[in-house]
């Protein structure tokens, strides 16, 4: 392998606007749209793990729906492998979804309560015809091993396991047709902690045996740490600050992950003697009317005038580090 | 097998279909396992009645008017002495085939029309409840009166009508699910996993769609063979083929002299349709997990 294929990005995702209309146009007044996403861009390199993270209503979990056709794109570019995947259409695109699988947040509504265990993990394979009709049980044997199930568990209903043994199950569909790209949205967000952490460790452990490269979308920066390699910070629909997970935990430059980030709990005494909690007072802006300026303007502490009237762009601070905040200058010293 | 399973060893628990809880469920509820059973006998009684009570209850066999038990007859004979026995035998036939294939062709209807609705949204889903409204609109007895009438009284157009006035509320149940379940992950995750639309509406939707509308259908066989009866006490129905309705239909001028003769299938009506209903509301309360707590 060369330098050159290895450092392309499996996945690239280039200005992807997604937006809903709200009120339809028609003969009287104009059509008005929320942008849940708004001209984001990220690349992931195969076999690392890209974090989305941000509060509810911030566009990650749409971001990522849209990324894997599941939600429209209204505008932007999609490229998984050299394959661009905005532009397929109708059997195309259902054949190229063997590339690209998703995990869902509930593992209780993800699975259909009618359908057999064995089934459920068999129906990706089912529907895309990958592997001739004899070898599925076989993989559907190998990925219930693979996921730590028995085997004796394949012929048992959704409502009969737990929901981690349910997550598993998940996971176990999401694996079958061997796809590039995994998509977690908020995989532990509806488990218990003891739960989140086996699961964590399940997911690393197939991404290390198999080679997988995830997006992987968080709210919790106590799991993203533990999982990613490059973290993108979204608020409102916008990708506020972008970098690798050591610059970015260690250094993090926008007031909002700064924010975000002194709210982690740390066991650390002295860590948490140093970090001072920072409060971010008010509410998210009404996503309908949007500021002009820095969406996180009227929350953030340090805000300027400057601030209130502009947009900022994600600008880069170092190679790998990229903060979207006009008070960050090129020497990547943080406001706050 | 080789690498440990993280889980903790424990008995797994018997594979289980949902449909056999249901049923579990369903066998705990007393008033509708009775009625289950009354509903087993008259439809036993229908499919095999006329070959063990042979008499055809169009001949008259005796003179009329002649009260239930005496002279031999069971249930006596009505104004032309026909039997009424055979009557009420040869009649649950028709009644009870046209009730079920009108429920049938009714949930056909209106499952189509509302998982089209429900699935595709946008000006399908316009267009179909458009034209769902306007049959909800249209005051159904007239309306299949005026099929009826139109076509002529026999009994696959009395199906016919009484099914086309009667879809419209299978198709708002289809289509109101349908935009529940649409939304819900493990759609979005066959739908991620390649499933085609088909597939997706009626493999994965319907299946769980099911238990509200297999209610309706069960109240709906009642409701139609209440239909059937009051189209043929008007009249609307095929002279030649004998059922409860037209029984009634047929001797209601002498209802004061020989009540018994209107009576007599009137209850046959009542105690089927109420042993449907009431199998209705058990299934409702075996199918409906909302409920299940209760």
């Amino acid at each position: 392998m060369t330098d050159d294929t290895q450092n392309k990005p499996l996945l690239d995702v280039q200005n992807l606007t997604v937006r809903f209309a709200i009120k339809r146009g028609g003969l009287f007044g104009k059509a008005k749209y929320l942008y849940a996403v708004d001209d984001i861009s990220f690349q992931i390199k195969r076999g690392e793990t890209l974090a989305i993270v941000g509060e509810s209503g911030s566009g990650k979990t749409t971001a990522a729906l849209a990324v894997a056709r599941l939600v429209n794109a209204y505008k932007g570019r999609v490229d998984l492998d050299d394959t661009d995947f905005l532009s397929l259409q109708d059997e195309d695109l259902r054949q190229a979804r063997s590339k690209m699988q998703f995990i869902f947040q509930d593992p209780y509504s993800s699975l259909n309560p009618r359908i057999r265990a064995e089934k459920i993990v068999r129906e990706p394979l089912d529907n895309l015809d990958t592997v001739p009709n004899e070898e599925r049980q076989e993989i559907v044997d190998k990925l219930f091993e693979a996921v730590g199930l028995h085997p004796e568990q394949q012929r048992l209903f959704p409502h009969q396991f737990s929901g981690g043994q349910r997550q598993r199950i998940g996971i176990a569909r999401a694996l079958a047709t061997q796809p590039d790209l995994i998509i977690c949205d908020e995989p532990v967000s509806a488990l218990d902690v003891a739960v989140q952490a086996q699961i964590l460790n399940l997911l690393r452990k197939l991404q290390a045996d198999f080679g997988l490269t995830f997006l992987f979308i968080s709210h919790d920066l106590g799991v993203v740490q533990h999982m990613c390699d490059t973290i993108a910070v979204m608020y409102m629909g916008k990708i506020v600050e972008y970098g690798d997970r050591k610059s970015l935990f260690n250094n993090p430059l926008h007031p909002y992950t700064k924010a975000l980030l002194s709210a982690v709990p740390s066991v650390d005494k002295k860590r948490r003697a140093e970090t001072k909690r920072i409060l971010i007072p008010g509410d998210p802006p009404d996503p309908l009317d949007l500021p002009k300026g820095c969406r996180f303007a009227n929350r953030c502490p340090v805000a300027q005038d400057r601030c209130r009237s502009e947009q900022p762009n994600l600008n880069e601070v170092t190679q790998a580090h990229s903060v979207a905040c006009h008070l960050v200058n090129e020497t990547g010293i943080a406001p706050i | 097998m080789s690498a440990p399973p993280i889980i903790p060893t424990e008995e797994t628990p018997k594979a289980r279909h949902p449909m056999a809880e249901a049923w579990e469920m369903f066998r705990g509820n007393h008033a509708a396992m009775v009625a289950l059973v009354v509903l087993t006998l008259i439809i036993i009684t229908a499919i095999i009645g006329p070959y063990i009570y042979p008499t055809d209850p169009f001949d008259m066999v005796w003179a009329p008017f002649s009260p239930p038990g005496v002279d031999g007859f069971l249930l006596g004979t009505d104004y032309l002495g026909r039997d009424l026995m055979a009557a009420l035998i040869h009649g649950a036939r028709v009644s009870i085939v046209i009730g079920v294939a009108a429920a049938f062709m009714s949930v056909f209807i209106g499952v189509t029309v509302g998982a089209l609705a429900g699935f595709y949204r946008g000006w399908v889903e316009e267009l179909l409840m458009r034209i769902t409204e306007f049959f909800q609109v249209l005051p159904t007895l007239l309306f299949a009166m005026v099929i009826v009438a139109l076509f002529g009284a026999s009994l696959p157009m009395i199906t016919f009508a009484i099914g086309v006035v009667s879809w419209t509320a299978v198709a708002r149940i289809t289509r109101s699910e349908f935009l529940r379940i649409r939304e819900l992950e493990y759609v979005t995750a066959s739908r991620a996993s390649g499933a085609k639309n088909g597939k997706l509406m009626f493999q994965i939707i319907l299946p769980n769609a099911l238990p509200p509308i297999i209610v309706q259908a069960a109240l709906m066989v009642g409701s139609a063979i209440l239909f059937e009866a009051g189209l043929s006490f008007l009249g609307l129905t095929d002279p030649n083929v004998v059922s409860w309705g037209q029984v009634i239909g047929s001797n209601r001028q002498y209802i004061l002299d020989a009540s018994y003769t209107v009576t007599i299938p009137g209850i046959a009506i009542f105690v089927t349709v109420l042993a449907i209903s009431l199998v209705g509301d058990g299934l409702n309360d075996a199918l409906n997990p909302k409920l299940r707590q209760r």
